[in-house]
């Protein structure tokens, strides 16, 4: 018995990209495996730990709850799309190096790609970023076994300071 | 100047990798490699009749499918017992495959290689296996009842006894002014790292050799095992740990089934092998720890002064004993904390049931140890009527008292013996910050509001930094780059960032010079591992080591080249230069050059270096003797015995009067590491400690059912707490150094689990007035707890009367 394959065609982080993959494959497979893109991690596969987030046409999902025909024709930001074209690092980014929001850094590229959404649509309903509370609720899809999550939620306000110091144009419009 | 970099809270170096997604993890490498997984037991403990594999033969990509009887000698024989004990008796440990019988659910019966992962697992759900059940001993109670064996040949399922005591405690109770005796119980946790284990096989036909890349916590002994194993010498192995994603403790145990499992078959497959676990193998074929019961007998006198402390307990080690009992050790020892008791008397036994295995946990063992200590201490206040921060002091050591000699063997066979500390310091800075004192003002206004708040309180010391040694290399090379490496491992605990501040400071070069290997045999095949917050003692000693040993041969060289004498020379920013003269100067990457007298000029810089270009002073050989070419260092370093950091946890807690929730209000932390590396990674690791030490206190734990099934065995229902769970941690440092080591520092890995569930323990109770007497705790249980104290089922607290152990 063997598996039929079909041609999957999708926009990751800007780039056309396509690659054969049968039906069943996760999105979150697809995008480590068929497309090399390994910054997006797999913990549980079961769609609890958030690991896997990437956004699909600007919202957040988990890669590991999707399948990848089902992306087909959409857009893809995966970590690997946060920082800037010449490699340097975004400001939600730089934000976690600053307040030392990432331990073994396993579970990182799921927050920023969570945190990278939150901090946008804080700012585009015209506030300066997110509240305590909202930071709390948009991070509590995320799991961290490292940190203790306190210097991750420093980093989300951090992140919108320095997205609110470079204005729009650095970073945040994925 | 250089600016100083020991003991500065820099921005960590390993990060712009690892934000960018260019972290490289086990499942990360070995693109295109064969994909290996297993056939594992659905019973707690079965024999195996039959595995029929006729369904799984036409699956296109089948590559290979093993069972028992297909593994060659070494690797068909049980795994190691990694650490032997004489009271170990009857230590057992698994194969890599089941050899005709399953003790866990989980444990691994037949292995798949496929050309893809996903057609692995649909050749896994085609085998058939055939399985005999066998009655599953499950509990602690269970196991001691011993009505059902989990080994026929281990009386009693008792692996291990173990006394250990200082004077006559039984007596010391029994005299006391006061006596107390009770029950507790501590639940089974597990360190869950957010990526499972892993292992990539990648054999070299041409030279017989294989590169391993494990998700370890110790790539040296994966190495000696997997050469071991498969009759190779160890020159033919390498073991590489890639950025590992977590590991706590469960990535210490080694060599796991798939380790050797994996690396054999690539070699017989004369291909790369990769395996990557799933969350719910994790949960059922990893490792847990924790679960105790233990019985309390506790003598004392009027100001609450621990007289003689007699302790029972038993530990729970799971189905077999590959990291033999260091856990209960652990516990049996570390349970005094800062506190000196009269006379102490522990034993225990350590007992078999159809389980995962219990290894060590973040914390290993302590977190029992101190739960006990600390219920007995706030058990000791309640009954005295004496406040619980004040009986605590009674019983400290004092600052003048270290070394202070506890008279046991700690879990590195060595005397336990507390270097340094400040215990009253401590308590007090904690009750400062948490509001101790003020406390009963406020619970007394919350409950006129019809809140319950509560307070509670613990304290620990940690052994960490044990032996037997660690080592670091040191290298400059001719564009006065530094390579610094050492044998253990990182799990994210920013070693990449501690050991280049060491190196920084003490060779006075820039710290974008300099990079860190760690965990790659490669480059250092000596080491024994990263567990019990030895890290930064052992190899950021070494690695200091190291770049003393440097030095002094980089200032040599440098006089010679100077015309000076070397101890008028310094080293600032990678260039040596004369104390007072800066200009007469020469920089650290030429001094390289001049380190390795060379016949060939490959470049420009080593043009300097060659033979007619040196001056040929005198007529010894170019490289003298006792030296050797290059600019290197390498030491080693090998305490003597642990040394033992301390902290002190406060808490208040609101506990909802209906729905018996259990919110933490202020959480505050007293830590003393001794001298700290680098503040804010030690700060980032009592975080990480202290919600590792929320979850153990208040969400986690492994549900097994009578019949061995591990019913929450997913993230849906084993519940890791998320940031809506886990409160702000206010944290002080206090920095105690330690006098056993260059460095004076102590460990922090570890520190922020151990008291918590103690803390949050004495806070409910305070709250509630109803006796805690086992963590994990949720509002379920709490809830039933009031309904049983209620009618007089359960104990208030306040309640003077000493109960019987049952
Ligand atoms: S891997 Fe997708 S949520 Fe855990
Ligand atoms: S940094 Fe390790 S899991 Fe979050």
């Amino acid at each position: 018995m063997s598996e039929d394959v079909y041609e999957i065609r999708l926009t990751v982080n800007g780039v056309p990209r396509s690659a054969r993959a049968p039906a069943r494959r996760l999105l979150s497979d697809f995008l480590r495996h068929d497309l090399g893109l390994t910054g997006t991690h797999v913990g549980c596969e079961h769609g609890v730990c958030g690991c896997c987030t990437v956004l699909l046409d600007g919202a957040p999902v988990r890669s590991c709850l999707m399948f990848a025909v089902s992306a087909r024709a959409h857009e893809v930001t995966t970590v690997e799309g946060l920082g800037g074209p010449d490699g340097s690092l975004g400001p939600v980014q730089r934000a976690f190096q600053e307040c030392h929001a990432l331990q073994c850094g396993f579970c990182t590229p799921g927050f920023l790609v969570a945190v990278t959404a939150l901090v946008r649509d804080a700012r585009a309903a015209g506030r300066a970023g997110p509240t305590e509370e909202e930071v709390l609720e948009g991070i509590s899809g995320n799991l961290c076994r490292c940190t203790g999550y306190q210097n991750i939620v420093k980093a989300v306000h951090r992140a919108a300071d320095l997205m609110a110091e470079h204005g729009a144009e650095d970073g945040g419009e994925p | 100047m250089t600016t100083r970099m020991f003991g500065e809270p820099i921005q960590r170096r390993e990060d712009p990798r690892l934000l960018a997604g260019r972290g490289r993890y086990l499942d990360d490498l070995g693109h295109g490699a064969l994909a290996a997984a297993f056939v594992r037991s659905p019973h707690a403990h079965a024999r195996v009749l039959d595995i029929d594999v006729t369904d799984a033969l036409d699956v296109d990509g089948l590559v290979a499918i093993y069972t028992y009887e297909d593994l060659p000698e070494r690797v068909a024989d049980p795994l190691p017992l990694l650490i032997p004990h004489p009271a170990l008796t009857h230590g057992r440990t698994g194969y890599p495959l089941a050899n005709g019988i399953v003790r866990h659910v989980g444990e691994p019966v037949a292995m798949v290689v496929a050309t893809d992962p996903y057609v692995a697992e649909d050749i896994v759900d085609l085998i058939q296996v055939n399985f005999e059940p066998l009655p599953a001993v499950v509990g602690i109670e269970n196991a001691v009842r011993a009505e059902r064996l989990v080994h026929d040949d281990v009386p009693g399922n008792v692996g291990a006894h173990l006394v250990q005591e200082v004077g006559d405690a039984p007596l010391a109770v029994d005299t006391a002014p006061h006596r107390l005796e009770f029950r507790l119980d501590i639940e089974r946790s597990a360190s869950t790292p957010l990526e499972g284990r892993g292992v990539y096989a990648r054999p070299d036909a041409s030279d017989g050799s294989i590169r391993v890349y494990s998700s370890t916590q110790t790539s040296t002994s994966v190495r000696f095992a997997i050469a071991a194993k498969l009759g190779l010498p160890a020159t033919k192995v390498e073991v590489i740990a890639p950025d590992v994603g977590g590991g706590f403790g469960v990535k210490i145990v080694h060599p796991w089934p798939e380790e050797i499992l994996v690396s054999w078959a690539a070699r017989v497959l004369g291909r790369e092998v990769k395996w990557a676990e799933d969350r719910r193998e994790h949960f059922v074929s990893s490792a847990h720890e924790r679960g105790q019961v233990q019985f309390v007998r506790v003598g004392f006198d009027d100001e609450g002064r621990v007289l003689g402390l007699d302790v029972r307990f038993l530990h729970d080690h799971g189905a077999y004993t590959p990291y033999g009992i260091i856990v209960p050790i652990i516990t049996s020892t570390q349970l005094l904390g800062p506190y000196k008791v009269g006379a102490y008397r522990a034993e225990f036994t350590s007992l078999y049931t159809n389980t995962v295995i219990v290894t060590p946990y973040r914390g290993a063992g302590r977190p029992q140890g101190v739960f006990c200590m600390e219920r007995t201490m706030d058990r000791i206040a309640e009954h005295l009527g004496r406040d619980r921060a004040e009986v605590r002091s009674a019983n400290f050591i004092q600052p003048h008292e270290f070394p202070y000699d506890q008279g046991l063997v700690f879990q590195d066979g060595r005397p336990l013996i507390y270097d340094s500390g400040n215990y009253p310091e401590a308590l007090e800075k904690v009750k400062e910050m948490i509001g101790w004192d003020e406390f009963p003002g406020r619970q007394e206004k919350a409950a006129a509001q019809g809140r319950r708040l509560g307070i509670g309180l613990a304290c620990y010391v940690e052994g960490t930094g044990v032996g037997p040694y660690e080592g670091g290399h040191v290298q400059v090379d001719s564009a006065g780059r530094v390579h610094v490496s050492t044998g253990l491992t990182s799990q994210g605990q920013g070693h990449g960032t501690v050991f280049a501040q060491i190196v920084a400071e003490e060779l006075g070069v820039p710290i974008d010079a300099v990079e860190v290997t760690t965990g790659d045999t490669r480059r250092f095949s000596y080491a024994v591992g990263t567990f019990a917050s030895r890290a930064a003692v052992l190899s950021g000693n070494a690695i200091a080591l190291a770049c003393r040993r440097l030095r002094e041969k980089a200032l040599r060289i440098a006089g010679e080249a100077l015309e000076a004498d070397p101890g008028d020379l310094e080293i600032v920013d990678g260039i040596v230069r004369v104390v007072g003269n800066p200009r007469t100067a020469i920089p650290l990457r030429t001094v390289a050059v001049l380190a390795n007298p060379l016949r060939y000029a490959f470049d420009e810089e080593a043009v300097r270096a060659t033979q007619f270009a040196r001056s040929s002073g005198d007529d010894g050989p170019p490289v003298p003797e006792d030296d050797e070419p290059g600019l290197e260092g390498r030491d080693y370093y090998s305490p003597v015995r642990s040394t033992f950091a301390s902290g002190m946890h406060a808490a208040v807690v609101e506990v909802d009067p209906d729905t018996a929730e259990v919110r933490i209000l202020r959480y505050a932390v007293v830590h003393d590491c001794g001298r700290m590396i680098n503040p804010t990674i030690v700060e980032g690791q009592v975080h990480g400690g202290v919600a590792q030490g929320i979850a153990g206190a208040l969400y986690e734990r492994m549900a097994y059912d009578e019949s061995g099934q591990l019913l929450n065995a997913s993230f849906m229902d084993f519940l890791m707490p998320y940031a809506t769970e886990i409160p702000r941690i206010t944290t002080g440092h206090l920095e105690t150094p330690s006098p056993l080591n260059p460095l004076g520092i102590k460990g922090a890995g570890e520190a922020g689990v151990i008291p918590v569930s103690a803390v949050i323990a004495s806070a409910i109770e305070d709250a509630e007035g109803i006796r805690i007497a086992r963590m994990p705790i949720s509002p379920d249980e709490l809830f039933w707890l009031r309904r049983r104290a209620e009618t007089g089922e359960v104990e208030r607290t306040g309640v003077v009367k000493s109960d019987r152990a049952p």
